[in-house]
């Protein structure tokens, strides 16, 4: 297969200035298709500039930006994706399936109405109007609304934010479904968990530019801590002198320690208390390596200043 | 066998072509939307219902009671304008500055909306409106204040009234654009209420004040109620001008409104 025909939106070399402040300094990003991307960073690191780039809600000033190969803006490339954005005040005095119709309405071949419902979980919601729903059944709708018209790519924009567990685990199923048709996602979001849980690939984003891209294994593994907890009576202050030791804090009678060195660490402590206990050892999630990653960045920014 | 029984698969790399009759059924869709969300929403339906009837009842009926059939047929001509104004102004100049700033216009910019379908829906729903208003107070004009018209004359008014809304759709709509939010509704009542007062809707223009006169032509209101009142017969000046009048302001506020829209967002 011609491996061009796989990407389904890019950026290449976007740039992107608001007076002076520049959102995004040359971002790359390929996504291909039938991939969940989760794209991930704090606020303001250029996460939702990338988004209005694809969807060609706005222009970069430099570089390129393409769905499907086409210009974002032209309706031929949007007919093939569905989005679900943060801030989206929908009309509230229509019902669910009043929306699902009118949305469905843009697109060449929607999927019929039950689909859509049933695959966002929201079958008993279709007649309520939307403006009686809780804000969790309103983001599911909103996810409906995204699939509504049988996309090849779905931009959803912290899709899961103000959802209880439970309707969480039922988003990510309906998202794993979607992936499973061979819809490519694009996943922005602040929960690493879902990233972990989800994603095939997870770019880091900071200060307009990307500062990671890889599996979550490999993200992870760009941060080689290790973090060892265990009961012991030494003191912190000086297990953090130890050399490869990154910090060493204590919680009550434990101590947590982060480490580049989880072998050396342990022998020395082992050594140095013999009645410690309850060890336990385990690598860094993507929490760690996240926060390691961005705050990088923030340290590179204030040498630089 | 036949080759074209073979179904695509909706994930081919092939182009989705999207049917004529799919996009004018988005256009329907879109328009149908609009006008179900503001017809339901009793906050933005009564203004603009019950200000003109209310005032028609109130000075054109209960007390034009003693200057006859005359006074009532006059005012029927100028609170109709008045209350074509509203839907125009409001249903498009609020509307407009609450999506803006509630995001529903970038969600639909990003989503595959056909080109003006949102600006279209929303200037039907302007329309009928418009049009529910005058049906309204020439109910009341006919079997109340009992105007006599003949059915040209109130087909005429009725024509006035959904057309005659698209200039103050474009006010609007050029309003909505320069206002985020909840700010508009205040702005579009500054322009709404002094322009009527102004335009004579509601004093006639014979009783203002001579300089007032003469530069009320300068209120695209005061062009309308010209027509209005040739539609049911108390003026045979023509209306020509008056119809080109409306129709530059239209021209003219819609091109700078689509123009900052399409840069602003």
């Amino acid at each position: 297969m011609n491996p061009i025909s796989d990407v389904v939106a890019s950026l290449s070399g976007a740039v992107k200035r608001y007076g002076n402040l520049t959102a995004l300094d040359g971002v790359d990003l390929v996504l291909h298709r039938g991939e969940l991307l989760a794209v991930l960073g704090p606020n303001g690191a250029g996460k939702s500039t990338s988004i209005s780039l694809l969807l060609g809600l706005i222009r970069p000033d430099q570089g390129r930006a393409e769905l499907f190969g086409l210009d974002p803006q032209q309706i031929d490339a949007r007919r093939r994706i569905g989005v679900m954005l943060q801030s989206a005040m929908l009309p509230l005095t229509l019902r669910v399936d009043e929306l699902l119709r009118l949305v469905a309405s843009y697109y060449p071949h929607p999927r019929p109405l039950e689909e859509s419902a049933t695959l966002a979980g929201i079958r008993d919601l279709l007649k309520r109007p939307y403006g009686k729903l809780s804000g969790g059944q309103q983001r599911r709708v909103q996810f409906a609304l995204a699939i509504c018209g049988r996309p090849e790519l779905v931009f959803l924009d912290e899709p899961t934010v103000g959802m209880d567990i439970d309707a969480r685990q039922k988003l990510w199923a309906a998202m794993r479904a979607l992936v499973a048709e061979g819809c490519a996602v694009v996943l922005t979001t602040h929960y690493l968990e879902e990233a972990e849980a989800l994603a095939q690939r997870v770019i880091v984003m900071g200060k307009g530019r990307v500062l990671s891209e890889g599996s979550v294994d490999a993200l992870r593994a760009q941060v080689p801590l290790t973090r060892i907890r265990c009961v012991t009576d030494l003191d912190a202050a000086f297990v953090a002198t130890w050399p490869n030791v990154a910090s060493a804090e204590r919680e009550g009678s434990r101590m947590r320690i982060s480490t580049s060195a989880a072998e050396n660490v342990l022998r020395r402590l082992l050594d140095a208390d013999t009645s410690l206990s309850e060890l336990e050892v385990q690598r860094a999630g993507l929490a760690e390596a996240f926060t390691e990653l961005t705050r990088e960045e923030t340290a590179l920014e204030q040498e630089a200043a | 066998m036949n080759a074209t029984s073979i179904p695509t698969s909706p994930t081919a790399t092939t182009f989705q072509r999207m049917s004529t009759k799919r996009v004018l059924g988005a256009y329907v869709a879109e328009a149908r939307g609009e006008c179900l969300r503001y017809m339901r929403n009793p906050g933005f339906m009564l203004p603009i219902i019950l200000f003109p009837t209310m005032f028609y009842m109130l000075f054109g009926i209960v007390m034009g009671k003693s200057e006859g059939a005359d006074a009532a047929r006059y005012l029927l001509a100028s609170y109709g304008v008045f209350g074509v104004m509203s839907p125009g102004l409001f249903g498009f100049g609020v509307s407009l500055a609450l999506e803006r700033d509630g995001g529903l216009l970038t969600y639909k910019r990003a989503l595959p909306m056909p080109p003006g379908a949102y600006l279209l829906g929303k200037m039907l729903m302007a329309m009928l409106a418009a049009a529910l208003v005058i049906v309204l107070l020439l109910v009341m004009g006919v079997f109340l204040a009992h105007v006599a018209l003949t059915v040209q004359q109130a087909a005429g008014l009725l024509l006035t009234g959904m057309l005659g809304v698209l200039p103050f759709c474009a006010l609007g709509m050029l309003i909505g654009t320069l206002i985020k939010g909840q700010g508009a509704p205040g702005m579009l009542n500054l322009v709404y209420l002094p322009m009527s007062f102004l335009s004579g809707l509601w004093i006639p223009m014979q009783m203002l004040p001579k300089v007032l006169q003469q530069v009320a032509p300068i209120w695209p209101s005061y062009h309308l109620h010209q027509v209005a009142l040739e539609a049911i017969g108390v003026n045979h000046d023509g209306i020509g001008m008056h119809v080109l009048v409306l129709g530059g302001f239209a021209v003219v506020f819609f091109a700078i409104a689509a123009r900052r829209l399409r840069r602003y967002g």
